[in-house]
């Protein structure tokens, strides 16, 4: 296990130069980035030499009962019942979804619709924590002896879902119906601020790779890549140490938005998934390494997925990675980082890029990877000018397409030219609006257009 | 979630990156003041009073064209780099009067008219320059030697009429007869390494510019150093052609772009009855620019790309 490096100082000084550190190394070695487009905003990994903290248990969580890409949970329990700390208290039979556990014991004391950090009010499970945090736990499963029908199942029951961000259910992205040759572990974390998985590597990465190697036995797969960036390169040297003689760590050279799996497959694999198809289409599955070390966690141990690693960072007193149940509410991880620091403007639920935007009370769910306080000075709006056609969205738009072009298409309500000029490939990475000089809010624009779309569609 | 706090809810991305068009457009002023410098040293205070004036009436032209599109104005700093790339390309001789029609005109008509920022489909001091030439072409063409001020034509001119060679030297730093800004490719050269250097422009189009201008004329027989350095084919490759608005979106597009505007100032200069034809080029070739972006449209991910030569089923 690697020591804990020097601590990053607070805010924007230790981030700048835990950054320019890594710039130098990352110059002399031979890294591979082949996807096109993409930015390079300032990592600002406040937190990536602090170690994962465990705060106290939450007085009372609540558990969302849709959390994942799919349909939503039917409850299994009532106002007033007692559960237990990974009981299952939602489940659905429909073939895209994942039960949800309760993640502290106690007392259900309420069901009632709750905001997701999405901005979705969803039927949610609130639990008064007895604070005995009692357990159940599903048999362990040997990952060589189990069937593979087993091991799925398993990976169902633990309720696992895509932690990377997505939320896609994971048995059903383990149960492809083409045959693939390639499982590829996402240890990339391309956003600024986000080090959850990069703690995770570091300090638990035997489970990541346990996890990987029962994902490689369900799908049948012999090669496993793990692919890491280069400014984590501590988490390069201890997986690769971990992953010898078995799977391989692909160093890749940092860009946003890598961590997206089309352009990651790209990138490693030199794939390109077709438009409106899926990574499978390709022969690959791609899993994010907090979701691979879940499945270490409900196959080895019977736990299910009740807990994940949070980044807490931006204007917080004390930036930190905690590791924490499902349903914590935000201001308890706050309260947990000494507060905020100084004027808040904006609270974002993810990564900066692709995160949202929260302005009330809203728990951590299965995909939170972090959140992020930024202050009052960094989101003042800036008044949207003219488009003078620099092309600079064209040059950083990952999938090739012509934001600019597509902005005044969907203004004008011209939906059947959006659709020829591939605005529903638009995976709203935010790199266009990154770099646009007139501050056009260009992927408000496209999801604007894909509202159109469905409506012309119907 | 925190008390005393209203949060702003936005959509993503929640970051930006630093460049604004003001930073774009005031960066391009700076890039264009050593020609600027250079032209005032050359041939004295009556150029300053040019740019001066050329600035100040496609600000206030920009401010009542605005007003009268019922647009906010706001001081972005394009109609600055429209009044001062107008008076770049004048000649040191014109009277005040000829900047502000030349301004006006450029910023009303080449501006104004088609929409304001972003909207026009010709580079607006070109549209400037080309009125000017075409309404008082005896001014347009008086060129005075630098320093002394004596009456004398323009290198390409004097190549025009078959007359001899000038020093490639005076040619790059810029002690030739010619409009304020066009003559030192020098002063023209470190203005555009700094919008490279920034990225705020796309070396792509002054080298596929220049590179052809310089290799058709190898291949006709001219030397292509003195057709590449003389008249305007520097500040147009580097100022004028890098024009966001008008010109393509996409690198391939801007390559060509520049090829296309290279070939029509040979074919001008050679067969044509100007000794230039940069003003004309660009124009030309910013009237090809919807046609240019139409088909030079980034393969999208996962698609196999439309080409243009196969026809749509």
């Amino acid at each position: 296990m690697l020591e804990p490096g020097p601590p990053a100082s607070k805010r924007y000084g230790g981030a700048e130069r835990y950054e320019s550190l890594f710039i130098v190394s990352s110059k002399f070695s031979c890294s591979m980035s082949g996807f096109r487009g993409g930015v390079h905003p300032s990592g600002l990994k406040l937190t990536g030499f602090k170690r994962i903290e465990v705060p106290p248990l939450p007085p009372r969580v609540v558990i969302p009962l849709r959390q994942h890409l799919g349909a939503p949970c039917d409850p299994l329990v009532e106002k007033g019942a007692q559960v237990k700390t990974g009981q299952k208290i939602g489940d659905s039979n429909a073939p895209v979804s994942a039960p949800v556990h309760a993640s502290v014991s106690g007392t259900v004391a309420e069901l009632s619709p709750r905001r997701l950090p999405t901005g979705d009010r969803v039927l949610s499970v609130v639990i008064e924590s007895d604070g005995r945090d009692e357990w159940v736990r599903m048999p362990p499963l040997d990952p060589e002896k189990a069937s593979k029908e087993e091991l799925l199942q398993r990976v169902r029951e633990a309720g696992i879902v895509g932690m990377g961000g997505a939320g896609f259910p994971t048995h059903v992205k383990l149960n492809p119906p083409k045959k693939v040759d390639t499982l590829l572990i996402n240890g990339v974390e391309c956003e600024p601020y986000i080090t959850a998985d990069h703690r995770l590597m570091l300090e638990e990465g035997e489970k990541v790779v346990e996890g990987a190697k029962i994902m490689a036995r369900i799908l049948g797969v012999t090669r496993v890549l793990i692919a890491i960036e280069d400014n984590k390169p501590d988490a390069i040297e201890h997986m690769q140490k971990l992953s010898e003689g078995w799977g391989e760590v692909v160093k890749l050279r940092t860009k946003y938005p890598q961590g997206d799996e089309r352009h990651l497959l790209k990138a490693v694999l030199g794939r390109e998934v077709p438009a409106g198809g899926l990574p499978l289409d390709v022969g690959a599955v791609v899993q994010n390494v907090a979701t691979s070390k879940a499945v270490h966690d409900a196959v080895k141990l019977g736990i299910p997925l009740v807990e994940r690693v949070v980044t807490v960072t931006g204007a917080v007193a004390e930036p930190k990675n905690l590791r924490v149940r499902v349903g914590t509410p935000f201001t308890y991880l706050l309260q947990q980082c000494g507060g905020a620091a100084g004027k808040v403007g904006k609270v974002v639920a993810g990564g900066p890029m692709m995160g949202f935007a929260v302005h009330e009370e809203v728990p951590v769910v299965k995909t939170t990877g972090c959140v992020l306080l930024m202050e009052e000075r960094e989101v003042g709006e800036e008044e949207e000018g003219p488009c003078i056609r620099c092309g600079r969205c064209v040059d950083a738009c990952p999938m090739g397409l012509m934001p600019t072009h597509l902005v005044r298409l969907v203004r004008k309500k011209d939906f059947e030219a959006c659709l020829q000029y591939n605005l529903t490939s638009c995976d709203e990475c935010g790199c266009c609006a990154y770099v646009c000089p007139s501050k056009i809010p260009i992927v408000h624009v496209i999801r604007e257009g894909k509202k159109g779309i469905r409506r012309l569609k119907k | 979630m925190i008390p005393g706090t209203r949060l702003r809810v936005s959509p993503s991305p929640h970051l930006k990156d630093r460049v604004s068009v003001r930073l774009i457009m005031f960066t391009v002023v700076v890039a264009l003041l050593p020609a600027s410098a250079c032209g005032v040293y050359l041939f004295g205070l009556h150029a300053l009073w040019v740019i001066l004036v050329s600035v100040a009436s496609a600000l206030i032209s920009e401010f009542l064209g605005y007003r009268a599109m019922g647009k906010k104005f706001t001081m972005d700093g394009s109609a600055v780099i429209t009044g001062l790339l107008l008076a770049l390309c004048l000649p040191p001789t014109v009277p005040l009067w000829m900047p502000v029609v030349g301004s006006s005109f450029a910023i009303l008509v080449g501006k104004c008219a088609f929409g304001g920022l972003g909207q026009n489909l010709f580079n607006p001091a070109l549209v400037g320059r080309a009125f000017l030439s075409l309404s008082w072409p005896a001014l347009m063409t008086t060129w005075v030697s630098p320093f002394e001020g004596v009456s004398t034509a323009t290198p390409l001119g004097t190549w025009k009429a078959g007359g001899g060679d000038t020093s490639l030297s005076a040619l790059f730093l810029g002690n030739v007869a010619g409009c304020i800004g066009e003559t030192s490719a020098l002063a023209i050269l470190l203005g555009g390494i700094l919008l490279i250097a920034f990225r705020y422009i796309d070396w792509k189009t002054p080298l596929s510019y220049i590179g052809t201008v310089g290799l058709l004329m190898f291949l006709l027989g001219e030397d292509p150093l003195f057709h590449m350095l003389a008249g305007g084919l520097f500040l147009g490759a580097f100022f004028m052609a890098t024009d966001y608005v008008t010109t393509p979106l996409t690198g391939k597009g801007r390559v060509i772009f520049g090829l296309g505007a290279g070939l029509l100032v040979v074919v001008i200069r050679m067969y044509g009855g100007m000794p230039e034809g940069v003003t004309y080029s660009i124009l030309i070739m910013n009237a090809f620019t919807p046609l240019i972006d139409r088909y030079t449209r980034p393969r999208v991910y996962g698609t196999v790309g439309k080409k243009w030569w196969v026809r749509k089923k």
